[in-house]
């Protein structure tokens, strides 16, 4: 049993702010941070001097990280941080920083997860992504993602005998949630039929399998709860936070992620269970890691996600609200805004500021976050509880 | 199964010729150890010495103990498919022209996992064979085949692009009218070769064993002489666009060192021949076997070149001969380099001596040609990029990259 870790209480966050998606933009990395910081400020009535420390995400800020852009922005920081985490990046941009506006190194913290895409922006990411992908993974049929997570997919459906109707039924409710999202890349109803016969593209995932690149921003703010009061902002306390890199190196095809190692310590340092979770937002590039996250924060067991998605309602109305946004799978992969989409989300509606369906008497949100196929699976997990400033 | 591949027909000139283009090609150093390997046929991954714990893919220090002493050790090829995938879609030139394309992960007997190139006889849960072969763009990649051979497993299209078989595919043998000539062109032939083109010079000097390659089906001969640019370029200008692989057999040893045999016009023949006429067969057909390495399964694919294994070290014995060798192999380098965007990749076999009148006082063991040409064609189908033949030449290597010194001194092979 891990020691118990400090709470993070008196600290929130607050101010959600989504910079518009775009399947394509000629604006950059540098531009969609910038968007998002202007957004971050306007709406929490802050002046740009106000926010003393960033965390930053971006695939795209290339050849520069954090550094570069706060020149960039013109705005002078006494505490930066750049997590290059991909997926991974918001659940742990907000450990971070809770942690430094808890020891006082930082007062107010803009946490902003943004890239651009470019024509061929993608196409230059996934084949430079990393020593491994360009040694062994990037000439095999440079599928990128794609083929990673089709392998996975097959690895555990023939381990579980899950159904492509399974991952169909979580698409077809979640594409449910995006449709009154207007920045949503997908903006028409999925049937169960449409999602199953839909384009090959990396057996057995089709095209509703794959998430679709695209330009945009998602960002926070971290501050103490006694500052956003002053401030008037709604906020939702932070309950819990993990990560952990490279779990389980000996499977020698990923079922489980870094989740699973540290289940215990999260719902203990929330002081809540699974069962406590009004609504749950997971990193969904494709339905399978879904599924995993489901298995590993403790919703059913290993193996059984299939079963529990056909037995439940995912839609914001149903009995386990989930991807309440529609999810990247309906809305689009804004590079390092993936791993910045749920937080967003949960914080939405846990203070009501919905744009899309609201999910009733929501106390408690959990985000959980993923990121970064090295070589032949992701390595980096994360995940967040939230609750309601009144919880 | 895989469908035996079919005989090629006619080419349609109303198709669309497929534009070479390479697979992704960026590697890290120390992932070129693997070509070095796969160079060589061998199937061999870092080896901790400290733990012995097997890496890949590869790196610099050890992924368990984190020690600095990994080398480079034969490992078993046997593994189990976890994972499959047929990608419909690639974000890749090269492997759009080529899709379906089918990948796996296998768990190998030795530990880690691996991304392989997938032969389409394998089904999950499946022992298969791992090799080291090296794609179009002459980097070192993983392939899986079902463990025991299946009878038609050279015809996958998707790993004969990462192999030189013979098979449909219609080599020209330089220098055909000598012995080893001769059974290079049975041993393609037995390969399946579509058409074997035989050149042969100096046509007022007979031979028999031009006289018997005359006689076998699917074989043509044609004057060539490696030391005439007008006669290379006649050739090409016939049957250039028809060869699919190049075998650059020429051949002229006369023995002698250099203060011993004083003969500048012998060392200018062995040059002529070895070094000038492989530039000459390169300009001539390099463009255009370079302009048809991706047009089809049966398109333009390897050069090869015939080398002594004193390319690698002089022979004092014969030492202008080993300088003429190791000068072609110099320039197969540059070769290999300037073919590579065209995905026909440079060969190089390196022979011992072999049993003929040039060898009379050369001391045993000796080739015959009959040994040797089945064994280059098979090295070649496997996609070999290195061919070592013989005890001799396997010697030299060892001890080159033991102590290049100690060779240097003491050569009397």
């Amino acid at each position: 049993m891990v020691k118990k870790r400090q709470d993070y209480k008196g600290v929130v966050v607050c101010a959600p702010v989504t910079i518009p998606y775009s399947r394509y933009s000629i604006k950059s990395a540098h531009w969609f941070c910038g968007k998002a910081l202007a957004e971050l400020i306007t709406s929490s009535g802050l002046s740009k001097s106000d926010v003393d420390g960033y965390c930053i995400s971006s695939f795209t800020l290339s050849p520069d990280t954090a550094v570069g852009l706060m020149q960039y922005l013109g705005v002078t920081p006494r505490w930066l941080d750049h997590i290059p985490m991909g997926g991974a990046s918001g659940a742990v941009a907000l450990r971070r920083a809770a942690r430094a506006i808890q020891c006082g190194d930082a007062e107010i913290i803009a946490c902003i997860g943004g890239d651009t895409n470019h024509v061929d922006t993608f196409r230059e990411t996934i084949a430079t992504f990393s020593q491994f992908a360009n040694d062994a993974v990037y000439p095999y049929g440079s599928g990128g993602p794609n083929s990673s997570f089709a392998f996975l997919t097959d690895y555990y459906m023939k381990q579980f005998g899950t159904k492509r109707e399974d991952f169909g039924k979580m698409c077809v409710d979640q594409r449910t949630n995006a449709l009154p999202i207007p920045f949503a890349m997908m903006k028409k109803p999925l049937t169960i039929e449409e999602y199953l016969n839909a384009r090959v593209i990396a057996e057995p995932l089709r095209l509703f399998d794959c998430v679709m690149p695209c330009a945009g921003a998602d960002a926070f703010l971290v501050m103490t709860e006694d500052k956003a009061k002053s401030l008037g902002l709604s906020y939702a306390k932070i309950l819990a936070t993990i990560e952990r890199h490279n779990a389980f190196p000996d499977d020698p095809v990923q079922i489980r992620g870094g989740w699973a190692v540290d289940i215990d310590d999260f719902y203990n340092q929330a002081g809540i269970g699974p069962k406590d979770i009004d609504l749950m937002q997971a990193y969904d590039d494709y339905p399978i890691i879904c599924f995993m996250q489901l298995e590993d924060l403790g919703f059913c067991d290993k193996g059984e996600a299939g079963r529990f998605v056909q037995s439940h309602d995912l839609t914001t109305g149903g009995d386990f609200p989930f991807n309440t946004s529609g999810g990247q799978l309906s809305t689009g992969q804004a590079g390092a805004a993936g791993g910045y989409i749920g937080i967003v989300e949960t914080i939405r509606q846990l203070t009501d500021q919905v744009i899309g369906n609201t999910v009733e008497n929501a106390q408690h949100g959990l985000v959980s976050c993923f990121g970064m196929i090295n070589y032949d699976r992701g390595i980096c997990t994360s995940a967040a509880i939230f609750g309601r400033s009144t919880a | 199964m895989i469908k035996a591949l079919p005989h090629p027909k006619w080419k349609d000139p109303r198709v669309r010729t497929r534009k070479p283009s390479m697979p992704p090609g960026n590697r890290s150093r120390e992932a070129q150890g693997l070509l070095s390997m796969a160079a060589r046929g061998r199937f061999a991954l870092q080896v901790c010495s400290n733990c012995g714990a097997v890496q890949y893919p590869p790196r610099q220090l050890c992924g368990k103990c984190l020690s600095e002493e990994l080398s480079w050790q034969d490992v078993s090829n046997k593994g189990t498919l976890l994972a499959e995938t047929t990608l419909q879609h690639s974000n890749d030139i090269y492997f759009r022209d080529r899709l379906p394309w089918k990948l796996g992960i296998v768990v190998a007997d030795v530990g880690p996992s691996m991304v392989v190139h997938l032969s389409s006889d394998c089904k999950q849960g499946d022992k298969v064979r791992l090799a080291l072969s090296i794609d179009a763009a002459g980097n070192a990649v993983v392939t899986a085949r079902p463990e025991k051979p299946t009878s038609n497993e050279k015809d996958d299209l998707q790993l004969r692009e990462m192999e030189f078989d013979p098979k449909h595919r219609r080599p020209l043998i330089v220098d055909g009218k000598t012995e080893m000539g001769l059974e290079l062109t049975k041993a393609f032939l037995s390969a399946g070769a579509r058409h074997v083109f035989v050149g042969y010079a100096k046509p007022w000097y007979e031979s028999q064993y031009l006289e018997e390659i005359k006689k076998l089906d699917k074989v043509s001969v044609y004057p060539l002489d490696v030391t005439d640019t007008d006669s290379v370029e006649e050739l090409v200008s016939m049957i250039g666009d028809k060869v699919e692989i190049m075998v650059n057999n020429s051949y002229h040893l006369r023995p002698g060192g250099l203060i011993d045999r004083f003969d500048i016009n012998t060392a200018h023949d062995e040059m002529e021949i070895h070094y000038y006429g492989l530039m000459r067969l390169a300009g001539c057909f390099g463009p255009v076997m370079r302009a048809m390495g991706a047009d089809g399964h049966h398109s333009a694919t390897a050069w090869l070149n015939i080398f002594s294994a004193y390319a690698w070290i002089n022979n004092p014995a014969v030492g202008t001969y080993s300088a003429s060798q190791a000068a072609a192999l110099s320039l197969s380098q540059c070769l290999r380099a300037e073919l590579t965007p065209g995905g026909v990749r440079v060969v190089n076999t390196f022979i011992g001596p072999i049993e003929d009148e040039w060898h009379q006082l050369a001391p045993p063991p000796k080739l015959l040609p009959a040994t040797i040409a089945p064994r280059i064609v098979s090295g070649l189908s496997k996609g070999i990029e290195d061919i070592p033949i013989g005890a001799v030449a396997e010697e030299i290597l060892e001890r080159l990259s033991e102590n290049p010194k100690e060779i240097e001194r003491t050569i009397k092979l």
